[in-house]
């Protein structure tokens, strides 16, 4: 059933990534609780737009919860209070009228802030460019049941290649660490035949990638498997600390 | 050298140094429950240990233990600190499945040590640095059941032992699945399970240290009979 709420927004304010930033009060009216909190930021566009103000830079793209683009701290938690979504499926019936809401970008010293609420994530496109994908020539489309997976791993690797690399398990951690993303990403390619070749190797250049960019040791606290949009699993971090130490001890 | 250099490989050493000092409080345990079955027992204990060859040997490799565990705790969240960034949230909130005491190694690992200080005054300095140095102390050195048994008639001591031995338990309730979980020994199906085996393990040990203290503050331990 749908209601209009009114709220008021304080949200992160930034002009470039060497200013100092600071948060500023908005008030909306007349919120649809249908509209998505997007779409709430839209209006709220709008009317700074109306206003001559400079309107709230923020990442967004497909607005279907798989590109991995929109990125907002919302009220203490990454892509907001409901569980399992990215911040364009959030929509504002998980907010009551008056609510003040609080919204941050993602905070990491590996994560540097671009403007307002946009934080370069380059830093992942990095480290799957050191490791994350296939490189051997597999040859052509083998018949269905010639290397046959079985249904349990099959499914282990399509649960962590689920991972829209959004960043929010490390906007969450405490200790900005990116280890559930890289674990993943090493996850779904050692799981199956054609990234197996290989999956030693990924995992040591996928893991110095992630040291050297600045992202933190991870303290198994499992924030991020909590927090992510796509529950991957914080087992995928076992599995890519098996396969990091038992690459470097055969070296 | 890339147990130094890669995140995984200091996690590493911090996990099996965390599983040896686990491996040594129990050892410590067993031998501590020993006081209360039989003081004269746990005294043959103590002269066993005392400044023999090997239980030197052994003292030192266990410092070293500890120097490791500490010294790599102090790196990892320095660098822990520095990956957050300078600029925090304004507003958290905390998830229903993030134990507490994970989010809080660090100051329950400061607690310990600082327990762990007093503890060695109260005992190893009077004990086996007494008997190393020829320092003559109020009971032989080997007569630990005394120096138990003078240490627990203070009431305050007891409840200090305690406390510090609460923060013990958290601290080993994330430690223990946190280690295995480090050196890969994990899965979805052994997760919840190696959680409890965590869980179970810390609860054995501090119970049997617990046991102590509790035995003399409810004034059992000082009975003429034995």
């Amino acid at each position: 059933m749908e209601k209009s709420i009114n709220v008021t927004l304080k949200i992160w304010r930034q002009a470039g990534p060497k200013v100092k930033g600071n948060f500023e009060i908005y008030k909306l009216d007349n919120v649809s609780t249908d509209s998505s909190f997007l779409e709430m930021i839209d209006i709220l566009n709008e009317q700074l737009i109306k206003e001559r103000k400079e309107p709230i830079a923020f990442d967004h793209d497909c607005r279907e919860g798989i590109c991995g683009m929109c990125s907002m701290y919302i009220n203490g938690q990454p892509h907001g209070p409901d569980g399992e979504i990215t911040t364009c499926q959030l929509h504002m019936r998980n907010f009551h009228d008056g609510q003040t809401i609080t919204v941050e970008p993602w905070r990491s010293a590996a994560f540097p802030v671009i403007k307002d609420l946009m934080v370069d994530r380059g830093a992942f496109d990095k480290i799957i460019q050191a490791g994350g994908f296939v490189s051997i020539n597999t040859g052509g489309i083998p018949d269905g049941n010639a290397i046959p997976i079985g249904k349990n791993v099959a499914d282990e690797a399509m649960d962590a290649a689920s991972c829209i690399g959004c960043g929010a398990c490390v906007a969450t951690c405490k200790n900005g660490s990116a280890m559930l993303f890289v674990s993943a990403k090493v996850s779904q390619l050692a799981l199956l035949p054609q990234g197996r070749v290989e999956a030693a190797h990924r995992a040591k250049l996928m893991v110095a990638k992630m040291d050297e960019l600045g992202f933190g040791n991870c303290t198994n606290t499992g924030a991020c498997e909590a927090e992510c949009p796509k529950n991957v699993s914080i087992s995928h971090i076992a599995r890519l600390n098996r396969e990091y130490l038992s690459a470097k001890f055969q070296d | 050298m890339w147990l130094i250099d890669s995140s995984i490989g200091r996690k590493l050493i911090m996990s099996i140094s965390g599983v040896f000092l686990v491996l040594f409080l129990l050892f410590h345990a067993t031998m501590n429950i020993v006081v209360i079955i039989s003081p004269a027992g746990y005294n043959k204990i103590c002269e066993f240990l005392g400044t023999n060859w090997y239980a030197l040997v052994g003292t030192a490799v266990l410092a070293g233990g500890f120097v490791i565990h500490i010294l790599y705790a102090l790196y990892l969240t320095w660098q822990n600190m520095r990956a957050r960034g300078t600029q925090g949230y304004a507003v958290t909130k905390n998830q229903k499945s993030v134990e507490w005491s994970s989010q809080n190694m660090f100051v329950l690992g400061l607690i310990v040590f600082g327990f762990l200080c007093l503890h060695l005054y109260n005992f190893w300095f009077h004990m086996q640095y007494a008997e190393l140095a020829g320092v003559k102390e109020a009971f032989a050195p080997a007569d630990g059941a005394s120096f138990v048994q003078a240490l627990f008639s203070n009431k305050i001591y007891c409840v200090i032992y305690i406390v510090w031995l609460c923060a013990l338990w958290f601290h080993l309730t994330h430690g223990v699945w946190s280690a295995l979980q480090t050196v890969g020994l994990n899965n979805k199906t052994w997760l919840p399970r190696v959680k409890v085996i965590s869980t179970i393990i810390s609860t054995i040990v501090v119970l049997m240290f617990m046991s102590i203290p509790v035995y003399y503050l409810l004034g059992l331990g000082s009975c003429s009979c034995c």
